[in-house]
């Protein structure tokens, strides 16, 4: 019995080693004829109208350097490098707007014009060409799947980095007085932003001592009922700070929703608009705001 | 552990400094209800600033401490409730109704003063 599986591994190595001439053959073969296959790949990207957003000397030369990779991948096995190439190529184009499609798409036609070059070299040879493309063909798939993903995993790092910029930018926390800050919040509200906005408005009272907040929600149209809840679980968290916190802006939908769930008017403290609010948030803080009459002016401007 | 109670003027400050088993907080709150007749005492001020969990035994023993010192003629202010244990209260269902809360032990003075020129 051991011999039979020591036969087994032995013909296994065999066969690799064997995949491996085979793919140094080819190697070799797609050297050769490097300038030919480039010419006609960069033309097929310009007939399949890919990469429209590049010009065409520009396509040649990144065709030429993804050529290059590309059968360096299929020689050595490794795909480290072609990796890190597709992730720099990426973060060129996808600014440029190059869609996932197009990329996909031109991996595929290098596939296809080197396998046809393929098919025409050993076309006298069904049997070879056979053991060829099964050298051929993993390594190729492997090769267009790592820029594919390459390309892929590029674009959701800048999605995430943009989403995370837009999260940041969302709720600013805007102290306009001594201890009297505004949230504006614009937009509609998901659950983390939710979240997020009452972590920013918590820290925001603690750090500025702030003791009056002005919530302005003129800018949110409606919000379900999870959301305006914790709107009011806000409100009773700024409290225990001893924060008081006015409500500005309730649209009809939302004024409907915090009925509808129920809530204390006693706790939530509105007003209708933004100036109002902070009309009485400074009323609260004892501030008066009176306007310089042309008199007050004068005198102001002759001392 | 036992909290430390200081007297400021005619204000009682209770600032707890680690975390309390329920045992130290009815202790606590034995002891304040307990002084607060003495040196006629208008406010007590509970910080609890170091603590970084509020559960609902130590919501409940502050809400009775805030309304036995109330009948006892003082006024109680909780400060120093961390942002996060805040909300987490609150999404408990905690909310200290009708108890006054402060940012800190400044602003809790500070509204033991207005409160005591009212009366």
């Amino acid at each position: 019995m051991p011999g039979l599986k020591q036969e087994k591994v032995q013909q296994r190595s065999n066969r690799d080693e064997n995949a491996t001439a085979l793919l140094s053959e080819l190697v070799a073969h797609f050297r050769e004829l490097r300038t030919d296959l480039r010419q006609e790949w960069a033309q097929r990207i310009t007939k399949a109208q890919l990469l429209t957003a590049m010009t065409e000397d520009e396509v040649f030369t990144e065709a030429t350097a993804v050529y290059d990779q590309y059968v360096e991948a299929l020689e050595t096995g490794t795909f480290e490098s072609l990796q890190a190439y597709a992730r720099n190529l990426s973060e060129r184009i996808i600014p440029r707007g190059v869609e996932t499609d197009e990329v996909v798409g031109i991996v595929l036609l290098l596939r296809d014009v080197l396998a046809r070059s393929l098919f025409a070299k050993y076309q006298h040879d069904f049997a070879k060409l056979n053991r060829i493309l099964d050298a051929y063909e993993p390594a190729a798939n492997r090769v267009a799947n790592t820029v594919a993903v390459g390309f892929v995993q590029e674009r959701e790092r800048i999605i995430r980095e943009q989403q995370e910029a837009i999260r940041e930018l969302s709720t600013p926390v805007l102290q306009v007085r001594e201890r009297l800050l505004i949230l504006p919040i614009i937009g509609a509200i998901d659950p983390h932003r939710a979240r997020q906005l009452t972590e920013q408005l918590l820290h925001g009272i603690r750090a500025t001592r702030g003791k009056v907040v002005v919530i302005d929600l003129t800018g949110v149209a409606a919000v379900d009922s999870s959301i305006a809840n914790h709107l009011v679980q806000t409100v009773e968290a700024s409290r225990l700070l001893g924060a008081t916190v006015i409500v500005t802006g309730l649209s009809p939908s939302i004024a409907q929703t915090l009925v509808n769930i129920g809530v204390d008017l006693g706790k939530m403290n509105t007003v209708g608009d933004l100036q109002g609010g902070i009309e009485q948030a400074e009323r609260l803080l004892g501030y008066r705001v009176v306007q310089i009459t042309h008199d007050d002016a004068a005198a102001t401007a002759a001392n | 552990m036992a909290v430390p109670i200081l007297k400021q003027g005619d204000v009682l400050i209770a600032s707890i400094q680690l975390a309390l088993t329920d045992v130290d907080l009815v202790m606590l709150r034995d002891a304040l209800v307990e002084k607060v007749s003495n040196y006629r005492t208008r406010g007590v001020i509970v910080d609890v600033t170091a603590l970084d969990v509020v559960d609902s035994f130590a919501s409940r023993t502050l809400r009775d401490l805030a309304h036995m010192i109330r009948l006892r003629g003082a006024e109680t202010v909780i400060v120093g409730i961390q942002p996060d244990v805040a909300f987490a209260m609150v999404q408990l269902g905690l909310t200290l109704e009708n108890i006054a809360t402060a940012l800190d032990l400044e602003e809790g003075l500070a509204f033991l003063a207005k409160t005591n020129r009212r009366q």
